[in-house]
C-alpha cells in the first residue's frame, strides 16, 4: 500500500495544496493500488458467510439440470424401448415415460422457481454487504481522502461498479453453474452412450479453453479501462449539476457538452471494444463447437451403418450434441459479466485498501468524568506539529493549552493556520508530531462517539442534507425530541423563518418552498451544534454568511450557550472576540499575540491594528 | 439526517407505469435508434437468418438417419457432414456478424442519449435542480441508459428473432406432423396470458427498483458533500444507519423482482416441456403404429427442444424490456421538462425592439444608456402554490449607468433571489427588468448572461485551472493580461504561488481551496471580462478584514464604470455601493446613501449596526 500518497492529507485549507498532475498520481488515474489478490480476497470474503446458501442454491441448480436433462435420455428410451413394446402390446414402458416427462417438466420448473428466488436472496444480501462496506468504509476515510477522490468516483463506485457485480451475480453465476454442470453433466451423457464420440466432444474442450482465455486476457484490460471512463462521465456531471448556478451564469453550457462529449466519448469507444472482444469470442467457440458437431455426426453416422451403433443412440446422442454446445454463448455471457466485475472489483478493492489516515483507536479510551457541572474540558496541544502533503509545515512546533471553559477567539490572516488548529482539535487530521489533548486524553484514542461528545466543530460551509428541517437539525443528536430541536433553533434565532415554512419544521428542504438562504443555513448548522452539546465547541467561520443582527443574536446566544463550555471560536469579524475570554493572533502557524481581549485592544500590537480596521469597517 | 427517501420530485408526478403500455414508452427511443436503424434491423435480420439456420441443421440430422444412414450410404453421410459443417460456419459467422453490426452503434446510442440528458440538464431551470436531487437524475444518465443499452443489444433483437424462430419453429413441426404440431401449440394461450399478468407487476417493481437506486445514489453523493458536517458531529453510524435502510429496502425491492421472475421462468419452463412430453407419448404410439417414422419423431423433437431456449428466454426478455421500458420513462421524465429557451421570448414582441427588432449586441443602442432598472417585479417560485404570497412584490429599482446599488434585507428576505432574477436563472412572475432600456427577456439569455456578470455567495469552482476559472468569466479573446489584472482587483494573487501558478488544477467544487480563496477566484472570475452589469451576492463574506479593505479598494475602480447590484451584509460592504435599497418583507422599502438611511430608517440601522430592534427590546420587557 502505497501509504504516503494518501494518508498525508491535502490542505482545505490555506497553504494550497500542490495537485500532482503528473499522471503517476494514483488519483488523477482513478486507479488506487490495491494489493495483488485483493480482488479475489474481497469476492471470497463476499462469498463466504454464504457459503451454506452457495452451496443449497447449487445443489436445487444440479437438481433442477438433472430434470432438464433427463429429457434426451426419455426421448431415446421411448424410441429405442418404448415403441417396440408398444408394438407388443406393452403400454408399461411409454406410460412411464409419459409419467417420466410429466415430472421432469414439473419438476424442472418447480426447481427454477426455487432456485431463482433462492440465488436472487443470496446476490441481494451479497450486493448489501458490498454496497454497506463501501459506504462505511468511505466515512471512515478522512476528510482529505474524499477531497481528492471527488464524490462523483465514490458514487461511480457504489452505483455502476456494484451494477457490474450484481450482473455477475444476477446472471454470471447462474449461466457458470448452468455450463459447467451441463457440460460435466452432457459429457458423462456422451461418454456413456457411446465412449468414443463422446471423447470427442470432451477433446473439443481444448480449443475452447484457449478461446476462453484469450478473451479473458484481452476483455480485462478492456473492462479497467470502461470502468475508469464511466468513473470519469459521471464526476463532470456530478460536478455540473452541483454547481448549476455558475454554469448557467457563466454561460458553460456550450464549453461543458464539448467536454462531456470527450469524457462520454471515451466510455463509447470502451464499450463498443468491450461488445466486439465478446463478438470475436462468440464467433471462435461457435465455429469449434459447429466443427464438432459435423465431425461426432459423422462419425456416428459410419458407425450407425457398421452397425456398432443403434439409431436410438446417435439419436440421442445428437440431441445431446445440440444441447452441449448451446451453453457457449452463455458462457460467453458469463465471461463478460465476470471481467466486468473484476474490473469494477478491482476499483472497489482499491477504494477499501485504502487506510484512514484518521484511524479509530483499537482500545478507546474513555474520558475522564466531569469534575464540575459544567461540560468544558482542558484542551492541550503538546508540542504539535503539522505540514501537509507538500511539504512546508503549517504549524511549526505548537504549544498551547485551554482551560476549561475558557472561550478563545482565534484570528490571523488566511494562510496563517487557524483552521489547521480547528481541524487538528476536531480530529480531522491528526499531528504529524505531538498530541492533542482533552482532559489529558490523546484524541487518538478516543471512539468517535466520545470524541464527538467531547469536541464538535461548525463550518461556514452549511450543508443540508435531503429530509427536513428538523431532520437537519437532528444531525447534531439524533435521538432528541422534536422540543430539544425547537428549543436549540430558538435559542440561535432560526425558529422564526423555520416556523414561517410552509411545513415549518417538517418542510423537505428539497420541496416546494424548502429554499433556505446561505444565512439561514448556517443557523440551521449552530442548531445543529448545540444539540450536540460537546464539552468543546470549535466555531470556524460558522457566521459568515449572517447579517449583523443574526450574528448579535448568535452571540446572545452563544453568551449563554458558551458558559462553562470551552470554545475556540475562528472569525473575520472581530465581533466575536467580544464574547471571548482571550484571544489569539496567528501568524505563520504560530501564535504572536495571546491574552485578555481588552488588554491587546489597548496594547499596539497586531490585533489593536485588526481591531481598529474592524471598527473603522463598521463606520 | 435523512431517514425517508429523498424523492426529489412531487409525489404527484411520480405516477406509475400502470395503464402505460411499455411498447407505446419504448417507441419513444426511436429518434436515438433512428440513426442505426439499418444496422441494428440488418442485425436482427441476421439474428433471424442465425436462428433459421440453427433450424435447419435437425433437418439435415433428420435426413442423414433416414436416409444414407439408414441406407448404409457412405457418400451420403461424408455429404451430411459436409452440409452440418457449412451451416456450422455459416451460423458461426452470422452470430458473430450481428454483434459485429450492433457494437459500435449501440454504445454511440447510448453515449448519445446521455450527451443528450447532459445538455438537457444544463439548460433546465435552476428551479428544476432544486427541486431534483442530482442522484436521481445521475442515475438516469448511468443505469437506467445501460439499461437501455442492454435492452437494444438482446431483447429488442430477440423477442423479434425467437418470435420468428418460434413461428419458423412451430411451421416446420406443423409441416413434420400436424397432430405433433398442434400439441406443441396448446400451451401457447396460457403463455401469453401468464405473460401478460406478469408484465404489469413486473414493470410496477421494476421502477420502484429504479428509483430507490436513484435515492441511494443521492445518500451516497450527500454523504460525500457533507463529510465535514458527518465528522464533525461523529454521525457516520446515522449516515450509514440511514444508507443501511435504503440499501435494505432496494434489497426487498429486487427479492420481490426475483421472485415475480422465477415465477414466469417456471411457467414458461414446464408449460412446454409438458407438451413435448405429450408430443413424444403420442409420436412413440404413431411411430410404433408404423404412421409416423422414427426419423421424422427425432428431427420433430429435435426442433421442439432447440426452440426451448427461444421459448424460456421470453420471461426474461420481457422483464428486461419492462425495465427498459421503466427506464426510458425516467429517462423522459427529465427529457420532457421544458428547457430555458434559448430565444428571446415571445414576450419581447410587446416592444419592438428599435431598428426592425435586429438583437445583435452592435445594434443596441448606446444612446439608452439607462442602467438597471426593475418595473413592477413579482416574483414567487414557480413550484410554490400560486395562491401563496409572493416573494418579492412590487419591486420597482432603478440603478442609475455606472451607479452600484448595495442591497441589504435580513437573512432571508430575498436578496438572492431577486438578484438570479438579472441574469434570469428565474423568471419574474410579473413585471420587467430591463438594461439599459431593453426588456431581459428580448435579448437571448447567452447576450444576457454574457452582458451581467454573476459572483455567488456560494463560490463554486469547477475541475480546470485556476486560470480557466477565472477567464470563463470573459470573452474567448481574454489573456493572461485580462487574467492578472481580475486576479489583482480580487486580491487573489495567491493565484500565482500556486505550484503550477495559475495553470494549477483545483478539483471537484475546488475544495481543496480556502472558502476565502474561492470567493476571490470567484469574484475574479465576474470582473474579469469587465462587464458593464455586475451582480455581486456577499462577495465579501469569507474575507478577514485586511483582504476585505483591499479588495474593496479595487473594486471601487472597478465599480466605477459598471452598473453593479451587490448584496451586502456589512457596512463595509455597503460603502462599496453609490447608494443602498433596502429591501424589506419582499418590497424595496427606502433607497438612499448608507448615511441617510442610517439616520431616517430604523430597520436599516438595526441591520448594519445591529443592537436590539425595537420589537426585541418590547419582548425582553
Amino acid at each position: 500500500m502505497t501509504a504516503p500518497t494518501t494518508s498525508v492529507p491535502t490542505p482545505a485549507d490555506e497553504a494550497d495544496p500542490p495537485r500532482p498532475e503528473d499522471t503517476g498520481d494514483p488519483f488523477d488515474r482513478d486507479a488506487l493500488p490495491a494489493p495483488p489478490g485483493a480482488t479475489a480476497a474481497l469476492l471470497r470474503s463476499l462469498l463466504a458467510p454464504m457459503k451454506a446458501r452457495v452451496a443449497g442454491t447449487t445443489l436445487l441448480l444440479l437438481l433442477q439440470q438433472a430434470a432438464v436433462q433427463a429429457g434426451p435420455l426419455l426421448v431415446a428410451y421411448a424410441i429405442d424401448t418404448a415403441v417396440p413394446a408398444f408394438r407388443d402390446h406393452d403400454h408399461g414402458p411409454l406410460v412411464a415415460v409419459a409419467v417420466g416427462y410429466l415430472l421432469c417438466a414439473v419438476a424442472s420448473g418447480g426447481l427454477q422457481w426455487a432456485f431463482i428466488a433462492a440465488a436472487a436472496r443470496v446476490n441481494q444480501d451479497v450486493l448489501l454487504d458490498l454496497r454497506g462496506r463501501i459506504f462505511r468504509h468511505a466515512q471512515a476515510l478522512s476528510v482529505d481522502f474524499h477531497e481528492r477522490y471527488t464524490s462523483g468516483r465514490l458514487i461511480s463506485r457504489s452505483t455502476t461498479d456494484v451494477e457490474s457485480l450484481r450482473e455477475l451475480l444476477n446472471e454470471g453465476l447462474q449461466e457458470l453453474i448452468t455450463v459447467v454442470l451441463s457440460f460435466v453433466y452432457i459429457s458423462a451423457m456422451l461418454l456413456w452412450l457411446d465412449l468414443s464420440m463422446g471423447a470427442v466432444a470432451v477433446a473439443s474442450f481444448g480449443p475452447l479453453y484457449l478461446l476462453v482465455r484469450l478473451y479473458q486476457r484481452r476483455a480485462g484490460r478492456v473492462f479497467r479501462e470502461r470502468s475508469t471512463a464511466i468513473a470519469a462521465v459521471i464526476v463532470k456531471f456530478v460536478e455540473t449539476m452541483n454547481g448549476i448556478r455558475p454554469v448557467r451564469a457563466f454561460r458553460r453550457e456550450a464549453v461543458n457538452d464539448a467536454d462531456f462529449r470527450v469524457l462520454n466519448r471515451r466510455h463509447e469507444r470502451t464499450n463498443g471494444d468491450a461488445l466486439l472482444e465478446m463478438a470475436r469470442y462468440v464467433v471462435g467457440s461457435r465455429l469449434v463447437a459447429n466443427t464438432a458437431v459435423a465431425f461426432i455426426v459423422l462419425w456416428g453416422a459410419y458407425r450407425v451403418a457398421d452397425g456398432a451403433l443403434e439409431l436410438g443412440v446417435l439419436a440421442a446422442a445428437v440431441l445431446y450434441l445440440r444441447r452441449l454446445y448451446d451453453p457457449i454463448d452463455r458462457l460467453g455471457m458469463f465471461l463478460n459479466s465476470y471481467q466486468s466485475a473484476a474490473a469494477s472489483l478491482e476499483k472497489i478493492a482499491g477504494l477499501l485498501a485504502q487506510t484512514p489516515s484518521v484511524p479509530e483507536p483499537s482500545a478507546p479510551e474513555q474520558l475522564p468524568a466531569l469534575e464540575s457541572d459544567l461540560p468544558g474540558r482542558e484542551v492541550v496541544f503538546d508540542g504539535v506539529r503539522f505540514g501537509y502533503r507538500t511539504g512546508g509545515e503549517v504549524l511549526p512546533r505548537f504549544d498551547l493549552t485551554i482551560p476549561a471553559g475558557q472561550t478563545v477567539a482565534v484570528v490571523g490572516s488566511t494562510g496563517a493556520g487557524k483552521s489547521t488548529l480547528a481541524k487538528l482539535l476536531a480530529r480531522f487530521y491528526d499531528p504529524s508530531d505531538g498530541r492533542v489533548l482533552l482532559d489529558g486524553v490523546d484524541l487518538r484514542e478516543l471512539a468517535v462517539p466520545e470524541l464527538r461528545r467531547g469536541v464538535v466543530m461548525v463550518t461556514q460551509e452549511a450543508f443540508l442534507f435531503s429530509g427536513t428541517v428538523a431532520e437537519n437539525i437532528a444531525v447534531g443528536r439524533p435521538d432528541a425530541t422534536r422540543e430539544e430541536i425547537e428549543r436549540a433553533a430558538k435559542a440561535i434565532g432560526a425558529h422564526d423563518f423555520i416556523s414561517a415554512l410552509p411545513d415549518g419544521y417538517d418542510t423537505d428542504v428539497r420541496k416546494r418552498g424548502g429554499r433556505i438562504s446561505a444565512g439561514q443555513r448556517q443557523l440551521v448548522s449552530f442548531a445543529r451544534a448545540l444539540l450536540a452539546d460537546p464539552s468543546v465547541l470549535i466555531l470556524d467561520e460558522a457566521t459568515s454568511s449572517l447579517d449583523i443582527p443574526g450574528e448579535q443574536a448568535v452571540q446572545r446566544a452563544m453568551t449563554t450557550v458558551l458558559r462553562g463550555r470551552t470554545a475556540v471560536v475562528i472569525a473575520h469579524r472581530l465581533s466575536t472576540v467580544e464574547i471571548a475570554d482571550r484571544v489569539l493572533v496567528m501568524e505563520h502557524g504560530r501564535i504572536v499575540e495571546d491574552g485578555p481581549p481588552a488588554d491587546l485592544v489597548a496594547g499596539t500590537g497586531r490585533f489593536a491594528n485588526l481591531h481598529r480596521a474592524w471598527r473603522d469597517s463598521l463606520a | 439526517m435523512p431517514e425517508t427517501p429523498a424523492f426529489a420530485e412531487d409525489p404527484a408526478d411520480r405516477t406509475g407505469p400502470t395503464g402505460r403500455s411499455a411498447v407505446r414508452t419504448l417507441l419513444r427511443l426511436w429518434p436515438y435508434v433512428r440513426p442505426v436503424r439499418v444496422r441494428l434491423s440488418t442485425a436482427a435480420f441476421v439474428a433471424i437468418v442465425a436462428s433459421c439456420v440453427g433450424l435447419v441443421i435437425p433437418l439435415v440430422l433428420k435426413w442423414m438417419v433416414d436416409g444414407p444412414v439408414a441406407d448404409r450410404d457412405p457418400r451420403g453421410v461424408w455429404l451430411g457432414a459436409l452440409y452440418l459443417l457449412l451451416l456450422g460456419v455459416a451460423e458461426a459467422l452470422l452470430f458473430g456478424l450481428r454483434r459485429w453490426l450492433v457494437a459500435r452503434p449501440l454504445s454511440h446510442v447510448e453515449a448519445e442519449m446521455r450527451a443528450g440528458l447532459y445538455g438537457h440538464l444544463q439548460r433546465l431551470p435552476v428551479a428544476f435542480h432544486d427541486r431534483w436531487a442530482s442522484g436521481q437524475l445521475l442515475s438516469r444518465g448511468t443505469t437506467d441508459l445501460m439499461l437501455l443499452r442492454q435492452f437494444l443489444a438482446f431483447p429488442l433483437t430477440f423477442l423479434l428473432v425467437n418470435g420468428v424462430t418460434i413461428v419458423v419453429g412451430v411451421v416446420i413441426m406443423l409441416l413434420q406432423d400436424w397432430t405433433l404440431g398442434l400439441v406443441m401449440l396448446g400451451p401457447a394461450v396460457p403463455l401469453i396470458a401468464l405473460s401478460a399478468v406478469f408484465e404489469k407487476r413486473y414493470a410496477h417493481v421494476a421502477r420502484l427498483a429504479q428509483d430507490q437506486v436513484g435515492d441511494l445514489t443521492t445518500v451516497v453523493e450527500e454523504s460525500v458533500l457533507g463529510i465535514r458536517i458527518i465528522k464533525g458531529f461523529g454521525r457516520h453510524r446515522s449516515q450509514t444507519r440511514a444508507f443501511r435502510e435504503l440499501s435494505r429496502t432496494l434489497r426487498g425491492t429486487e427479492l420481490r423482482k426475483a421472485r415475480l421472475l422465477a415465477t414466469i421462468w417456471a411457467v414458461i419452463m414446464t408449460l412446454p416441456e409438458v407438451a413435448i412430453g405429450a408430443a413424444l407419448v403420442v409420436g412413440a404410439v404413431q411411430v410404433a403404429d408404423g404412421s409416423l417414422s422414427a426419423g421424422t419423431l427425432v428431427a420433430f423433437l429435435s426442433t421442439a427442444l432447440a426452440l426451448r431456449w427461444p421459448v424460456e428466454s421470453i420471461g426474461f426478455l420481457l422483464a428486461m424490456s419492462q425495465e427498459a421500458a421503466t427506464a426510458t420513462e425516467r429517462y423522459f421524465e427529465v427529457l420532457d421538462a421544458k428547457p430555458e429557451s434559448a430565444e428571446p421570448s415571445a414576450s419581447g414582441e410587446r416592444e419592438p425592439v428599435p431598428g426592425g427588432g435586429v438583437r445583435s449586441p452592435s445594434a443596441r443602442l448606446p444612446a439608452a444608456c439607462d442602467g438597471l432598472r426593475f418595473h413592477g417585479v413579482r416574483f414567487r417560485y414557480p413550484d410554490a402554490p400560486p395562491d401563496s404570497p409572493p416573494l418579492l412584490d412590487h419591486i420597482d429599482l432603478h440603478i442609475r449607468p455606472g451607479e452600484s446599488m448595495a442591497l441589504v434585507g435580513a437573512t432571508g428576505s430575498g436578496k438572492t433571489t431577486l438578484t438570479a432574477l438579472v441574469p434570469r436563472l428565474h423568471e419574474v412572475t410579473e413585471g420587467r427588468i430591463t438594461l439599459d432600456g431593453q426588456d431581459i427577456t428580448e435579448v437571448s439569455r447567452e447576450e444576457l448572461r454574457s452582458m451581467v456578470a454573476v459572483a455567488f455567495e456560494e463560490p463554486t469552482l469547477f475541475s480546470t485551472s485556476v486560470g480557466d476559472n477565472v477567464l470563463m468569466g470573459a470573452g474567448a479573446t481574454a489573456g493572461a493580461a485580462e487574467l492578472r489584472r481580475a486576479l489583482s482587483i480580487a486580491q487573489a494573487d495567491f493565484a500565482h504561488t500556486l505550484p503550477r501558478g495559475t495553470d494549477t488544477q483545483v478539483g471537484e467544487q475546488g475544495l481543496s481551496l480556502s472558502g476565502g480563496q474561492r470567493q476571490r477566484l470567484a469574484l475574479a472570475r465576474a470582473v474579469v471580462g469587465r462587464p458593464r452589469f455586475l451582480v455581486l451576492d456577499d462577495p465579501l463574506s469569507a474575507l478577514d478584514v485586511h483582504t476585505e479593505a483591499a479588495v474593496e479598494a479595487a473594486l471601487r475602480q472597478v465599480l466605477s464604470d459598471t452598473t453593479a447590484l451587490i448584496v451586502a451584509h456589512r457596512p463595509s460592504t455597503v460603502l462599496l455601493a453609490d447608494r443602498v435599497a433596502l429591501l424589506s418583507d419582499g418590497r424595496i422599502a427606502a433607497v438612499g446613501t448608507h448615511h441617510e438611511l442610517l439616520r431616517t430608517n430604523a430597520e436599516y440601522a438595526h441591520l448594519m449596526s445591529g443592537g436590539h430592534s425595537p420589537e426585541e427590546e418590547d419582548e425582553e420587557r
